[in-house]
């Protein structure tokens, strides 16, 4: 039910991820964002557990910034994948974290990486991933028409291919996704796709 | 696989999750130091903790000793590992071979609570390990120069890999001598 994908491109990584927060039956919201920017220059998309999904990752974020803090320069894109899985890992055999995760990130170093981190700390660095049903699709249109060094808008438009294809064969297809970027000038948020909107909610 | 004064390792390069294939290029075998290298088949989260492990133990023998360790050695270090865990194990069968005092080569495998098997000519593990068997039973000779070994060991893994829907998408294959390592690439059925 939860899609998260991304690809690697010329000199950015990209991430995609559905919106909708789900709890058995009853969608509780369609604009839920499950992409973190975890510091200037990285993405997180997670997938799985909600509760688990929110916390791990924003302790992730909260130590990536500590580590900055006390050491003055950012952690790497390896590095903090490297961190996350170690948490993963000491947490798995006492109280595991039921979440799935790819980091994008670019670094000046050796451009943009994308990191494959599941559940049960697999880590490995690829160039196309994708986690849950919507993988099955995403990564299947992914092996027809990826190459590597892809311009923005090609990469753009697979991942749009990706959603079209997410959206017209998963029975429980969500219906928005968000998609976001992080290049040499850092990570932000790309664009939306929406096909239900909510309504707005006035911030308490 | 065991040649003249040479060992040979060779694994697939397959990470899956049951029927889903992750990625194509997945490094199993690791280099402990140059002279011992270590495959890890299994559970691919518990092979990455566990090799980090042994890097680790590995250092500090290296810092308090102020040499390498001897592949019997580090077979018995991985074999306490393990059973340190013998009720909550790490889901790994590991392969070990080295070269030994006076480039002996060494090998052997153990289950994943850490029992040896120690062998003369050839050690398997993993879900194609029953195919390996076969395969290396029948094209195993003794004392084999590198060449020959290398055209041995990639023959049996990729005859063996193709039988097994779980294992494949290429292979690697290190040959091991006294003065050098050579790291190769195999290309393999795709599927």
């Amino acid at each position: 039910m939860e899609c998260v994908f991304g690809l690697v491109g010329n000199d950015f990584a990209i991430v995609a991820a559905d919106t909708s927060a789900v709890h058995s039956i009853l969608v509780h919201k369609s604009n839920e964002d499950k992409i973190m920017i975890l510091d200037s220059h990285k993405l997180i998309a997670a997938s799985g557990e909600s509760g688990d999904r929110v916390q791990f990752t924003e302790y992730i974020q909260k130590n990536v910034a500590l580590y900055q803090f006390r050491n003055g320069i950012p952690l790497t894109t390896a590095a903090a994948a490297n961190f996350t899985r170690g948490e993963l890992a000491t947490a798995l055999r006492k109280n595991p974290y039921f979440v799935n995760i790819l980091l994008a990130g670019y670094d000046k170093e050796t451009g943009p990486s994308l990191f494959y981190i599941d559940y049960i700390a697999t880590l490995h660095k690829v160039d196309k991933g994708a986690f849950g049903y919507g993988s099955y699709f995403s990564l299947a249109m992914m092996d027809r028409h990826y190459h590597s060094g892809m311009t923005v808008e090609e990469a753009i438009d697979l991942v749009d291919k990706c959603i079209m294809e997410i959206r017209s064969r998963l029975v429980v297809a969500p219906p928005n996704f968000v998609i976001k970027i992080v290049d040499k000038d850092g990570a932000r948020e790309y664009a939306w796709r929406e096909s239900v909107k909510d309504a707005a909610v006035p911030l308490a | 696989m065991v040649g003249k004064n040479c060992f040979a390792m060779a694994s697939d390069r397959r990470l899956g999750v049951q029927l889903q294939t992750i990625a194509t290029d997945f490094q199993r075998i690791s280099k402990i130091h140059d002279r011992v290298f270590l495959g890890l088949s299994g559970l691919a989260t518990d092979a990455q903790t566990l090799y980090q492990r042994l890097v680790f133990r590995h250092k500090l023998y290296q810092l308090r000793e102020e040499r390498d360790m001897k592949p019997e050695t580090f077979a018995n270090l991985v074999s306490a590992l393990l059973y340190e865990k013998r009720f909550g194990p790490y889901f790994c069968q590991p392969v070990i071979a080295g070269l030994g005092d006076e480039d002996k080569p060494f090998i052997c495998t153990m289950d994943s609570i850490g029992a040896k098997e120690l062998a003369k000519d050839f050690v398997v593990a993993g879900t194609a390990s029953e195919s390996l068997y076969g395969a290396c039973e029948s094209m195993f000779k003794e004392d084999m120069e590198p060449e020959e070994l290398f055209e041995t060991v990639s023959q049996a893994l990729l005859s063996s890999v193709d039988r097994d829907c779980l294992s494949g998408w290429g292979g690697h294959v290190y040959v091991v001598t006294p003065t050098e390592v050579k790291e190769r690439i195999l290309k393999g059925r795709m599927d």
